[in-house]
Parts: structure tokens; C-alpha cells; sequence
């Protein structure tokens, strides 16, 4: 087995191929990310961080290089088994919460184990369950998401992304619209993940306290890692 | 979360329930489409079933007679015609030819009910100082009552067809003065006179109808109308009245008569049955197409709402498929609580409106026709109206790039 779980080589992604208006917004990308390593991406706005983030999360393709998930070559998978391979591997936080608001806190943890099995189960309510009091909201489980503050929201989306035990979880300025308490317990929360499970982090942030808190910063400028 | 529902229908479910306000609005739009499609069906199928009862008892639904009598020009040779106006003769009164054997031939079809055979002439009735042209229709009770129902139009006296009796029209009685239990001679052209009691009064809904009809039995009209063992039709009936017209040309295809079926005979009311089948059908297609539009629309603004949800279920590992049935079924569930909210409202104003609207002389306009299958092709047609409806959003949905769609 790799020992890293996330792999990039000379990865480039570029928009309007072919046309006048071709833009190629990330260049060259090598990257590395180690089995629980918790890694900062940090860089001015514009500069590709979420479009690199968006491929790493098999959400979006390079244009050229390769992609390598716990040593798997992704250019060759079909639509299909990317989204098994990213429903199976990697856990997104997104900067703006995104639970669902047609569904209760457990609901949107057991979201992704529903999506992949297809149907409910007591087992899956039970690991939501612990993953929600593993985030300290047990006693949120049954409140719909838009009647909880966006720091619990965002702690259960941390919650979510860790439904399916992820080896990765990438989480896109997850603290950036909250107060400086909850950024930092929910940091605090996903360190202690990494810590305890040993699940790798891949951190877009602005904030530079928090990215000196990790174990590894990398700086994106003008699609370019620099050194 | 219900731990029977499979993904797709608990997010359906919790996407339609969410969207409240929107999901009423076009629940109550389907429910308006379904109800106006019960109602108009229904009841027009009881006006409809009301008109051909009227049409059909009182009319035989095929009529079998002697073809026309046609004059043919005289040939000196096989391949020579001459050059000769050739006239219409007049038309005697004959009889079928050979029609007891016909007249089973007819019975043993398994498509036919009844048949009865009747001889049809012109009498005149004399009662006193009045007298009155009338068709005299010679008749066997028992066969011929099973094809036009005369016992159910009698108003006065009884259906009883003896050699001695006759029943006449309600206009004709008062034309003549007459009323149950009193004689009338009758004359035929050819002189001769027999003295019939009438035995009822028969009403057939038309006056003119009225003032001319007479019945009297089989044997009596024969040696009445001087045609003794003779008859002029065979009356039938048969299991499917629309099929009616098709037999009549397969049994005039086979046997030397003339077939005519109430199709032929009541060509216009017919046509008039057949226009109102199209402008129901039309309208059914044009609120189905309405709701169909509804539904879409509504799928497709929840769609456009929904792009955030959608984005993360397939960054969470939702496949395209899913996210597609999510969409079907939303539609689905639409046109089918629509169309159980529609029957029951198309129901309710089926029955208010049956007992509201009323003919002249008080009986129902229109008989009350609630049959299940209505309500259950409507509920199905319906759901899959939905279904088809969501087609296109649910695509839409299933194809929408997850970066793009969390990104809003």
C-alpha cells in the first residue's frame, strides 16, 4: 500500500480548451499527502486553491497529469466508479456548512452511509448518532439544520464528512464565516479526528493561525505551488 | 426517517414536504385538472348512456328487409346495352324471403341477443267521426319486447298483445278520443277491417312518433296487411351496440336482405355521440397537458433551489441516477396525491351536481356512473403524467456539474 493517500503529478487543469479564451488556472502540480497528515493550502483569492481542491475531491478533472488516490490512478475510472471512489474516500466541509435543510442534524450525518447503501438502518442512526457526540451535538441530532448556529452546523458537517470513514477529508475555508470561538473549536475537532483516527486533512484557509497549527503548509500562487 | 423508504423516496418526500407552499399550489392545480377530467368523464358517460338507452329501447339495434326491388334494362346481346333511361320502381310491401330460416341463422350468432320478426304497414285507424293514418307494426310480444322496450313506455293499460288488441301512441288516443279498453277499427289499403281493443298507451318520447305508432301481434298485422305468414323485417339486438354497423354489413354480405344497424339509421345522432367523445377527449388531453406543464415547472424551480443539495449528495457519493429518481419521484408522488385529491373533488361534484340538475319532468339528467376504474386510470395516468412531466428537470438535475452546483 502507498504510503500517501493523495497523490499529484504535474497535474494541470485548464477551461475553454481549444478556444481563444483557454485559461489554464493551475500549472504543473506536484503534491504529496501522507496517511494522517494534516496539510494547509493557503493562497491569495483566484490564486486555484478550490480548483485544486475541486480535483482533488474527484469533483472535477485535470486537464493533464495524474491524479493518484491511495495509489490508484484516477484518469482511467468511468463517472461512476469515481463517485464510488469518492463516496468511499474522501469527506468534503465546505465553507458555507451546506447541510441540507430538508433534514435533521442525524439525518445529514447519516447522509452519506444512505446514499451509499440506499436504505436507512438502525446501525446507520447509531453512527450518526456517535459521530454527532463525537462533535459534542447529541443533543442536536433531532433539530433541522437551519435551526442550529453555524458553528453547530458546521461541527455537523464535520460530523458528515466523517460518516463514511474517510481516509482524506478536505475542508474548503470550513472556519471562514464563522466567529473566532467556533473556528477554533472546529478546528480543534477536525485535529482531534486526525489525531485520534488518523484521517488526513487537506485544509483550504485563509487564516494563518490556523495553518501554522497544521503539520504542513503549502502556498498556491497563480496556479503554481511555491516552494 | 422511515426505515422502509429507500433514499430516493425519503428525499423526495422531505424536498416536497419542505417546499410547502409550492407543493400545495400544485397539488390544488392537479387536483383542479383531475377533478374537471372525473367529472366531464363521468358524466358524459351517463348522458351518453342515456341518450343510447333511449335511442336503442326504443329502436331494434339492427333491422333486416327485403333488398330494394330494381328495374333492369333490356340486353339484345351479352356485351350490348341499350340506350334506355332506366326508372325506379315503386317499392311493393313484400316479405323476406325465406326468413324463419334467417331468422336462425341470426339467432345462432353468438354476437346476437334477440331476434324477432315484424311486419310493418300502413293502416287507417277510425274511431267514430275520426280517423288517423298510422304504421301499424305487426309483432311476436316476447321476442320483440326483449329488443324495444315497449312495456317500459307504456303509461296507460298493459302490454298485452292478443289477437284482439292493439297498442297505440299517447297522441293518436287523444287524436281519436281513445283510452284503454276501447275499440278501433282498422283498415288496411287493401280493404281489409279488423275491430282492436286498445290494451295500452305507449309514450316513445316524440310526438309525432307518438301520434303515429300502433302495435298489434304478428298474426293479426299479416292477415291485416294481407300478407298472411309473411314478414316485412327481422328486428335484432346485439351484444355491442358499437359493433352494431359491422354486423349489419357481414349478415348483408351473406344473405340476400338489407342490413341496416342504428349507426347507419341514426347517422346524425351517432355523429353528434362521436363529437362529444372528441371534445371530451380533446379537453382530457388539454388539462393533462396543463397539469404535465405544471408539474414541470414546478420541478424545474425546485431544481434551480435545489443546486446546493444536489452538489452535495454527489459529493457525497450520490450517483446520477439517484439524484435523477429523486426527481421522477417527486413528480410521481405529485400527480398521484393530485389525482386521489382530484377523483375524490370530481366525485363530490359528480354527486352534487346529479342532484341538482334535473330534466323537465324531474328525473335525473343524467345517470350516476362512478365506476372504480375511472379513479384508477385517472390516478395512473396521472402518476405517470408526472413522471413524464419530471423528465426533463430530473435530467437537468442528474446532469448538473457538482462544482458548478455547490458553488450555486
Amino acid at each position: 500500500m502507498a504510503s500517501e493517500i493523495l497523490k499529484l503529478e504535474r497535474v494541470c487543469k485548464a477551461y475553454n480548451v481549444g478556444l481563444p479564451t483557454e485559461t489554464e488556472v493551475l500549472h504543473d502540480i506536484d503534491l504529496k499527502l501522507d496517511h494522517g497528515e494534516f496539510l494547509a493550502l493557503i493562497g491569495p483569492s483566484g490564486s486555484g486553491k478550490s480548483t485544486l481542491l475541486n480535483i482533488v475531491g474527484l469533483l472535477d478533472r485535470p486537464t493533464s497529469g495524474r491524479l493518484l488516490i491511495k495509489g490508484q490512478d484516477t484518469a482511467a475510472l468511468d463517472d461512476a466508479e469515481i463517485t464510488r471512489l469518492r463516496g468511499h474516500t474522501i469527506g468534503f466541509v465546505f465553507q458555507y456548512h451546506l447541510l441540507i435543510s430538508a433534514f435533521t442534524a442525524r439525518e445529514n450525518v447519516m447522509m452519506p452511509m444512505l446514499v451509499d447503501r440506499g436504505f436507512p438502518g438502525a446501525d446507520l442512526e447509531a453512527r450518526a448518532d456517535r459521530l454527532l457526540a463525537q462533535v459534542g451535538l447529541e443533543k442536536f441530532a433531532g433539530n433541522l439544520a437551519n435551526n442550529m448556529s453555524g458553528g453547530q452546523q458546521q461541527r455537523v458537517a464535520v460530523a458528515r464528512a466523517l460518516a463514511m470513514s474517510p481516509d482524506l477529508v478536505l475542508a474548503d475555508e470550513p472556519t471562514g464565516n464563522l466567529d473566532t470561538k467556533s473556528a477554533d473549536a472546529v478546528f480543534d475537532l477536525m485535529r482531534q479526528v486526525n489525531r485520534d483516527s488518523g484521517t488526513s486533512f487537506l485544509l483550504v484557509t485563509h487564516n494563518m493561525d490556523l495553518a501554522r497549527r497544521c503539520d504542513r503548509i503549502i502556498e498556491v500562487v497563480d496556479g503554481r505551488i511555491r516552494a | 426517517m422511515n426505515r422502509w423508504l429507500p433514499f430516493e423516496w425519503t428525499a423526495a418526500v422531505r424536498f416536497l414536504r419542505e417546499g410547502r407552499l409550492q407543493t400545495i399550489f400544485i397539488i390544488g392545480g392537479i387536483s383542479i385538472g383531475v377533478g374537471v377530467i372525473v367529472f366531464m368523464s363521468a358524466m358524459l358517460a351517463g348522458l351518453q348512456a342515456n341518450f343510447i338507452k333511449r335511442v336503442l329501447t326504443s329502436q331494434p339495434q339492427i333491422q333486416l328487409l327485403s333488398p330494394d326491388q330494381v328495374a333492369r334494362p333490356l340486353r339484345n346481346g351479352a356485351s350490348e346495352i341499350e340506350d334506355a333511361v332506366v326508372q325506379r320502381p315503386s317499392q311493393r310491401v313484400i316479405s323476406i324471403d325465406q326468413w324463419p330460416k334467417i331468422r336462425n341463422q341470426m339467432l345462432a350468432m353468438p354476437e346476437v341477443i334477440a331476434v324477432s320478426p315484424t311486419i310493418l304497414g300502413s293502416v287507417l285507424a277510425v274511431r267514430g267521426d275520426a280517423s288517423r293514418s298510422v304504421n301499424l307494426t305487426g309483432i311476436e310480444p316476447d321476442s320483440y319486447f326483449k329488443i324495444v322496450k315497449v312495456p317500459d313506455y307504456i303509461v296507460a293499460g298493459e302490454p298485452r298483445l292478443t289477437s284482439e288488441d292493439i297498442i297505440i301512441g299517447i297522441e293518436l288516443a287523444k287524436d281519436l278520443g281513445a283510452t284503454v279498453g276501447d275499440k278501433l277499427n282498422v283498415r288496411a289499403a287493401s280493404g281489409a277491417t279488423r275491430v282492436l281493443t286498445v290494451s295500452g298507451l305507449v309514450d316513445l318520447g316524440n310526438k309525432s312518433v307518438n301520434q303515429r305508432v300502433s302495435y298489434a301481434a304478428l298474426r293479426t298485422a299479416q292477415s291485416l296487411l294481407g300478407m298472411i305468414g309473411g314478414v316485412t323485417t327481422i328486428d335484432m339486438t346485439v351484444t355491442d351496440i358499437y359493433a352494431a354497423e359491422e354486423i349489419a354489413q357481414r349478415i348483408q354480405a351473406a344473405n340476400v336482405v338489407e342490413a341496416d344497424s342504428w349507426i347507419k339509421t341514426n347517422a346524425q345522432f351517432f355523429t353528434a355521440v362521436q363529437a362529444q367523445q372528441n371534445t371530451n377527449t380533446l379537453i382530457r388531453l388539454f388539462v393533462g397537458l396543463s397539469v404535465a406543464f405544471g408539474i414541470a415547472a414546478v420541478l424545474v424551480v425546485s431544481v434551480i433551489q435545489r443546486s446546493k443539495d444536489i452538489g452535495i449528495l454527489r459529493a457525497m457519493g450520490s450517483s446520477r441516477g439517484q439524484i435523477l429518481r429523486v426527481f421522477l419521484l417527486q413528480g410521481g408522488l405529485l400527480g398521484f396525491v393530485g389525482s386521489l385529491l382530484g377523483a375524490a373533488m370530481g366525485a363530490f361534484a359528480l354527486v352534487y351536481w346529479h342532484s341538482v340538475a334535473r330534466q323537465a319532468d324531474g328525473t335525473e339528467l343524467f345517470p350516476l356512473i362512478l365506476e372504480r376504474s375511472l379513479f384508477v386510470y385517472t390516478a395512473l395516468l396521472a402518476t405517470v403524467t408526472g413522471i413524464l412531466a419530471a423528465m426533463a428537470p430530473a435530467v437537468r438535475a442528474a446532469k448538473l456539474d457538482p462544482v458548478v452546483a455547490i458553488r450555486g
